[in-house]
């Protein structure tokens, strides 16, 4: 369900780093070695066998990160994103394992396009990746895309996220057929006739502003129609980039009530509020947008408490020019693989808003649950899937980039914590 | 160790106001501002009435019109400003310019910069047009009306009209009637009465009254007590089957439309144009001597020669100016 291309397994040796691992319990100052891409040994102090040291004294070892939303914008807009660019900013970024969103052009929604992908990723991914397939063909929200097929194929989830899926009755075909195909439904949740000319949450920025509104009711009553379904379905689901309190009350209430429903936010619904957009900077628009600060703090709680399970960037790349306009013509999105456990770290574990430990799971454990993904973690015999950290480095977001395109929410930001190292299914795949 | 959290990011904040770099926003102005550009206006005004209506104050300046919207007053009162004031002027109308082919807004600010002009004035359908323009060109921006977002020399020129006609502003109570939610003109006054201590009333059909901005009644009757109702243009083309903002044309005319019989006798009625006779404003209204739309271009004038005045020289126009004119 991963792939990426052939990399020698690393012979290293991480000396002396704090290793945390929460799902694993450990936090406490190890050694540890891997010899050809294998967790070999963890201790006080092992052998060397040779192996290249690095000195871990001052820095954190955990496990790599998981990145369930991302953008690769291939096939079709290699000018803002390749496989191999995208996967090289992941690896900067600390992360081991990315999935792609499907509303490339053409659209992932057959097992042709779906393989063609694979071998580029085979070619050119710099740390394994997956690619999600479309529910519907075209993500026209009117034919189902031949599911089992494209999971046979390696699918890794579906979605027509960038779109709502607007039929109640597709949705429910799509989470029955589910049960076949063994894979999640991701869900981008909006029901279109309330967003509809929107550039930013509906309040009294908009109003001040005179941007179109997407109030939050536009989310969450998808959202709760799309829990309902589940519910009524018995089969799971993935709520995508969260950014309403009534979205995630109705995720808590529907967890409660035992429908297998999961969450993900976005760093820069944790971090930023409407309030940023009255720099008319086209580097906060997104979709779904930035809300008030009562979302915030909603969003950060579920996180806190595992309601919402996953961190995900919705890493979205554009080029230049097209976000060098005015804010009202400007499209949807920013990039994120880079800077979000900087952007987390920063912004909530200083504060004292998060703990480390749980910033760690949901970046990691939490997204490779939810998609069935081999849980990185620090433990012998296990495939090295690790990240070291400098939590008191500071640097400057701009400084350069390994993604194709720089709309970044952060550039010219002064952030804290910089990823040292990444090894990814074993190999080498970044280095400061 | 710990950061505050900045949700704010200073360095993308706009340009800071000292009401002379850049006019975006009614929100880059402070009280002092206001005051001192309306008196140099009045200064202008009197200035206008000698035999020679030109003064040199901004002689060898370059003045850049740059117009994507189609619009009378604006554009011909900000040329007019220019001209009063002896600056060069140049006007760039999207249609039938590189505009037409494509060129993007940043090649074209760039391309007009070439020319080292002193001033663009910008009128552009998107929100944050020119925000965008005084980022990436050297030149003082004014912002002609970007999207549904400002229009800050309307408001300025509004409470100019307000200063004249009515001798105060402060605790005026002024009713907004109509489209707000469309209006770049209400957003730029809401902010402009609030700092000027002028009561402000927005009064709607339920859709078209944004939640946010002030204290707002979808009853007619609230004008009542208005000193002054501000009559805001309704635009056909929001008025379309299915955009439902409102029932129909009819229906708005028939609940919020400022006839003879909702006013009281002296009440005063504004509209920033063009005027739709017969839809949000009745022909008997509108042709009334209590309608103040012509002072409203007149005081365009003067207070558009003040702003460009403002951002170029800046300070309060004094004698000095006026001698240097009587010298020309």
């Amino acid at each position: 369900m991963l792939w990426m291309k052939e990399s020698p397994g690393a012979n290293v040796v991480v000396r002396g780093a704090r290793v945390v691992d929460p799902t694993e319990g450990i936090d406490t100052i190890l050694d540890v070695r891997v010899d050809r891409g294998v967790i070999a040994q963890i201790g006080e102090s092992v052998d060397t066998n040779e192996h290249r040291v690095i000195d871990g004294a001052g820095l954190v070892l955990a496990p790599a990160f998981v990145d369930p939303h991302v953008h690769l914008r291939t096939p079709g807009r290699e000018d803002e994103e390749t496989v191999a660019t995208g996967t090289a900013a992941a690896a900067a970024g600390g992360y081991c394992a990315i999935l792609g969103i499907p509303n490339t052009d053409p659209v992932i929604d057959s097992a042709a396009t779906l393989q063609s992908l694979v071998e580029t990723a085979r070619r050119e991914a710099e740390i394994p990746v997956g690619f999600m397939a479309a529910i519907s063909r075209g993500q026209a929200g009117e034919e189902l895309t031949e599911m089992a097929e494209l999971a046979a194929a390696g699918a890794a989830a579906f979605t027509d996220d960038g779109v709502p899926v607007v039929s109640a009755g597709l949705l429910q075909r799509a989470l029955q057929y589910a049960a076949v195909t063994g894979r999640p439904i991701a869900l981008h949740c909006e029901e279109p006739s309330l967003s509809r000319g929107s550039h930013m949450h509906l309040g009294r920025v908009s109003a001040e502003l005179g941007l179109g509104g997407y109030p939050s009711v536009a989310e969450s009553v998808m959202v709760e129609r799309d829990l309902s379904l589940a519910a009524a379905e018995g089969q799971p689901l993935h709520l995508m980039h969260l950014s309403a309190a009534e979205s995630v009350a109705a995720l808590r209430r529907a967890r409660d009530a035992g429908v297998r429903a999961s969450g993900e936010v976005t760093p820069h619904h944790l971090v930023l509020t409407d309030e940023a957009v009255r720099t008319l900077d086209p580097n906060v628009k997104m979709s779904p947008p930035l809300r008030e600060e009562r979302d915030r703090l909603a969003l950060l709680d579920a996180l806190r408490y595992g309601t919402i399970e996953c961190v995900a960037t919705d890493h979205a790349p554009h080029a230049r020019h097209e976000k060098e306009v005015p804010f009202e013509a400007a499209p949807n999105g920013v990039t994120g693989l880079e800077t979000a456990f900087a952007a987390l770290y920063t912004q909530l574990v200083q504060p004292g808003l998060l703990t480390l430990a749980t910033l760690l799971e949901r970046m990691s454990a939490g997204p490779a649950r939810v998609f069935g993904i081999e849980r990185p973690r620090v433990a012998t015999g296990a495939r090295a899937n690790l990240v070291l950290l400098d939590l008191d480095r500071a640097w400057t977001v701009g400084e350069s980039f390994k993604s194709k395109s720089a709309n970044s929410w952060l550039l010219g930001e002064t952030v804290q914590g910089r990823v040292v190292l990444t090894i990814a299914n074993g190999a080498l795949a970044f280095q400061a | 160790m710990t950061s505050s959290i900045r949700l704010v990011k200073d360095d993308l904040r706009p340009p800071e106001s000292t009401g002379r770099r850049h006019l975006l926003s009614m929100a880059d102005l402070t009280r002092d501002d206001v005051e001192r550009v309306l008196g140099t206006a009045r200064t202008f005004a009197s200035s206008l009435e000698r035999e020679v209506k030109k003064l040199p104050t901004l002689k060898g300046r370059l003045i850049v019109n740059l117009f994507y919207e189609s619009s009378t007053r604006t554009s011909s009162s900000f040329e007019l400003a220019a001209k009063r004031l002896s600056a060069d002027t140049l006007t760039i109308k999207s249609v039938g310019s590189s505009v037409d082919k494509g060129e993007s807004l940043k090649d074209t600010a760039l391309t007009l910069g070439a020319y080292d002009p002193d001033v663009i004035v910008i009128r552009h359908p998107q929100v944050g047009a020119a925000h965008f323009v005084a980022r990436v060109a050297d030149a003082h921006v004014v912002n002609a009306g970007d999207g549904k977002h400002q229009h800050p020399t309307q408001a300025l020129l509004d409470l100019y009209t307000l200063q004249q006609e009515l001798g105060r502003l402060d605790g005026l109570h002024v009713a907004i009637v109509g489209d707000v939610l469309h209006s770049r003109v209400a957003r730029s006054l809401v902010q402009a009465f609030a700092l000027m201590k002028i009561r402000c009333t927005l009064v709607g059909p339920p859709a078209l009254l944004p939640q946010g901005l002030g204290e707002s009644t979808t009853d007619i009757e609230a004008i009542r007590d208005a000193d002054v109702v501000y009559v805001l243009r309704m635009q056909n083309e929001r008025m379309q089957a299915g955009a439902n903002f409102v029932p129909s044309l009819r229906e708005y005319t028939a609940r919020w439309g400022i006839t003879p019989e909702r006013l009281r006798a002296g009440q005063k009625v504004m509209h920033p144009g063009p005027m739709n006779r017969g839809v949000e404003i009745d022909p008997r209204v509108a042709d009334s001597g209590d309608a103040l739309v012509e002072t409203q271009v007149r005081s365009g004038l003067v207070v558009r020669m003040a702003v460009l005045y403002d951002l170029l020289v800046g300070g309060p126009v004094g004698v000095r100016a006026l001698a240097a004119a009587e010298v020309a």
